[in-house]
């Protein structure tokens, strides 16, 4: 996995809370059996019209938004379903972190797995963040994971929470399933003690 | 953790208890993995991640497959029309195979959505862990099991590793009092839950309903409570075994060969007296009408009798926008009665409500009568067992008199990744899980509904209150 330790990024924010993962990549592209290439997909009913040419009300269509890698939203962001076609699709189209003040828990946690940071911040926060990104068009954050601090270059310093475990992880970019088989003889412990396999 | 040995636990402890592998303090446990099932969408980068490695599954017989998502529910002697749903399950297929792991085909009569069948034939039992690449496997919670969504990320890990790197989510009681009355359902109970605590109330927790209405369930009406508790938001949603459940269980292909001791052993897992969850919230079933959702996420929500809502009258910022919103892609005027929404669809289905005693309701309210001219209805069993045991008591003629399609299993409109969808504009009475934009096709709108209330809207051609239309018929 790509690891994150900073990032300074256009900000783009969309404005709606409970944005779902059928929002996010719609079903009709969950077929392919590859990860990546789905960044043409992303909020694809919001960003395309019916006839495919892009929808100009759309903010990832607008510049300087369209070069976006920071994603502001609402409430509860990622709900849905479990698929992580979501944060692929987000990565693939260059979003490295999401800022809103709820996520949905299986979306939260597949962003992890895919190099992408998502921060919680609370409401008053994440107002003044949608306040400065809709005034000035091409405003910037820089979100450092090691100082765990959000900043831009108006003097604004947010410090954001995160697990000091799934830090490490981003940070050096470790793939979980390595992670677990440093334990694999607890598992084959495991399996014996529960008659999962034979003695 | 850190607990006084013998001290009262919830089910949910001690399930979780029973599965840590590992644990470290400030970091993930590593829970073991009874049962891990896949379907055809979330799985193929997953199984290419363990090609890449040089890994195996490490227990393919706790591996079960099947594929649903992308199936079509016509003929299913014709050839898969769209070429990437055809290779998607051809890549399943092959996966299987390669790997060992069982797997329900197409022309299996097990074949069907993976949460019908994983209780259906047994495989879903109490005091397991399960985990599918699907939110919602919340539904095997219904038997005593802790089941949840994981990504394919995490399914690449489970097959590798059959283990699994949790945090620990907090606990909520759902405890529900009284009965629900005469026509209302497990949906109706979900949609008002899900109403009530909001779409983002349960994230981070595990649910366990009790209470006198939950008890009085049926294991499949449990499974419908469980299924949307990821609508809630919530991590999983669980139900103590008890005989209903044992019953429900005895004689399955997959069930434990030593039952009785099973059963004992699964009699140890209901939550001790005494025990404390992180949370606790109580309703009463009587405040319980049959549901109507009015928006675009199934916490938007009103009772038959209501009205959809004005976003005017709602303080909460976020929320009234969003309801406005949602109006706007509904195409409803605040202020319009429940009962005066037309609809042009009715889709009975899903993983939700597919099964037979789902079926069985729709039938009684459609028997005799007929879908209204400007509807079109269809039904779509949840596996090829209920299909055929409908089939066995009549049910498919009902529907089919009536001018119902009548189709083969899989997950068919509750997302649409299959031929059957909605056009733009198009209205549904759902008795799926979601009515998000775009779910059953791109501008299609969608009612979550009982599958009572849905058969009710068919023929009807608007919703009505099947609670009437009981005495009436
Ligand atoms: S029926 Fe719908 S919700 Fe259930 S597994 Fe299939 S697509 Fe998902």
């Amino acid at each position: 996995m790509q690891p994150f330790v900073k990032h300074s990024g256009i900000v783009a924010p969309i404005d709606r809370p409970n944005i779902d993962t059928d929002q996010i990549i719609p079903k009709q592209f969950l077929k392919r059996i590859e990860r990546t290439g789905f960044g043409q997909f992303l909020f694809y009913d919001w960003r395309y019209r019916n006839d495919g040419s892009d929808n100009p009300d759309f903010i990832l269509n607008q510049p300087p938004y369209d070069k976006a890698t920071i994603l502001l939203a609402r409430q509860n962001f990622g709900c849905g379903s479990s698929r992580e076609h979501a944060p692929w699709a987000l990565l693939d189209y260059g979003f490295r972190v999401i800022i809103a003040p709820s996520l949905a828990d299986i979306f939260y946690n597949n962003c992890f797995k895919n190099g992408i940071l998502p921060i919680r911040l609370d409401e008053a926060q994440v107002d003044q963040l949608f306040e400065r990104a809709l005034k000035q068009p091409g405003y910037k954050l820089t979100v450092d994971l090691e100082s765990t601090q959000i900043s831009d270059d108006q003097g604004l310093s947010i410090p954001f929470e995160v697990d000091a475990f799934r830090r490490q992880c981003l940070l050096e970019g470790l793939d979980d399933i390595s992670l677990t088989l440093e334990h694999e003889d607890k598992i084959a412990a495991y399996e014996r003690a529960h008659g999962i396999v034979a003695d | 953790m850190n607990q006084t040995p013998g001290a009262p636990r919830t089910m949910f402890e001690k399930i979780w208890d029973e599965h840590v592998v590992h644990a470290e303090e400030g970091k993930q446990t590593i829970l073991y993995i009874d049962l891990h099932l896949v379907h055809e969408v979330t799985s193929p980068q997953a199984f290419e991640g363990l090609r890449l490695a040089g890994r195996r599954v490490r227990r393919p017989e706790r591996t079960v497959a099947t594929a649903d998502h992308n199936v079509p529910t016509t003929d299913r002697s014709l050839p898969i029309a769209d070429p990437i749903s055809k290779q998607q399950i051809d890549t399943l297929r092959a996966n299987c195979r390669e790997f060992g792991i069982r797997f329900y085909d197409l022309n299996d009569e097990h074949q069907g959505i993976v949460h019908v069948i994983g209780p259906e034939l047994g495989y879903t039992q109490p005091g397991m862990t399960i985990v599918c690449g699907d939110s919602h496997t919340s539904t095997h919670g219904a038997l005593g099991a802790l089941a949840f969504g994981i990504g394919t990320s995490e399914v690449e890990h489970v097959l590798a590793t059959q283990t699994l790197a949790q945090y620990r989510p907090k606990s909520m009681e759902i405890r529900v009092d009284g009965s629900l009355g005469t026509g209302v359902t497990a949906k109706d109970l979900v949609l008002y839950l899900i109403g009530q605590l909001t779409t983002a109330g349960g994230t981070g927790y595990c649910i366990e309903y009790t209470g006198s209405a939950i008890r009085e369930l049926s294991i499949e009406q449990r499974m419908t409570v469980c299924n949307m508790t990821i609508e809630a938001g919530a991590r999983a949603g669980m139900i103590a075994p008890d005989e209903k459940t044992f019953e429900y269980l005895r004689g399955r292909p997959f069930a434990p060969a030593d039952f009785d001791a099973a059963v004992e052993r699964w009699k140890q897992l209901p939550t001790d007296p005494g025990a404390v969850y992180d949370r606790v919230e109580v309703f009463h079933a009587r405040d319980v009408c049959p549901q109507v959702t009015w928006g675009t996420n199934p916490g938007q929500v009103a009772p038959i009798s209501g009205r959809v809502p004005d976003p005017a009258e709602i303080e909460d910022t976020n929320q009234r926008k969003a309801a406005a919103q949602a109006l706007d892609y509904m195409g409803l005027e605040p202020g319009t009665p429940i009962t005066d929404i037309r609809i042009d669809r009715v889709f009975i289905g899903s993983c939700t409500n597919s099964r037979i005693e789902d079926l069985r309701a729709a039938a009684s309210v459609v028997r005799g009568r007929r879908v209204a001219d400007s509807v079109s209805a269809m039904v779509v069993p949840g596996s090829g067992l209920v299909k055929q045991q409908a089939e066995a008591e009549g049910l498919d003629r009902i529907f089919r008199e009536a001018g119902f399609e009548w189709r083969e299993a899989g997950c068919s409109m509750c997302l649409g990744m299959n031929p059957d969808t909605l056009e733009p504009g198009e209205r549904c009475a759902s008795t799926s899980n979601r009515n998000f934009e775009g779910r059953q096709g791109k501008g299609g709108r969608t009612h979550l509904v009982s599958p009572a209330m849905a058969a009710a809207a068919a023929v009807a051609g608007h919703f009505v209150d099947v609670r009437e239309w009981n005495t009436e018929g």
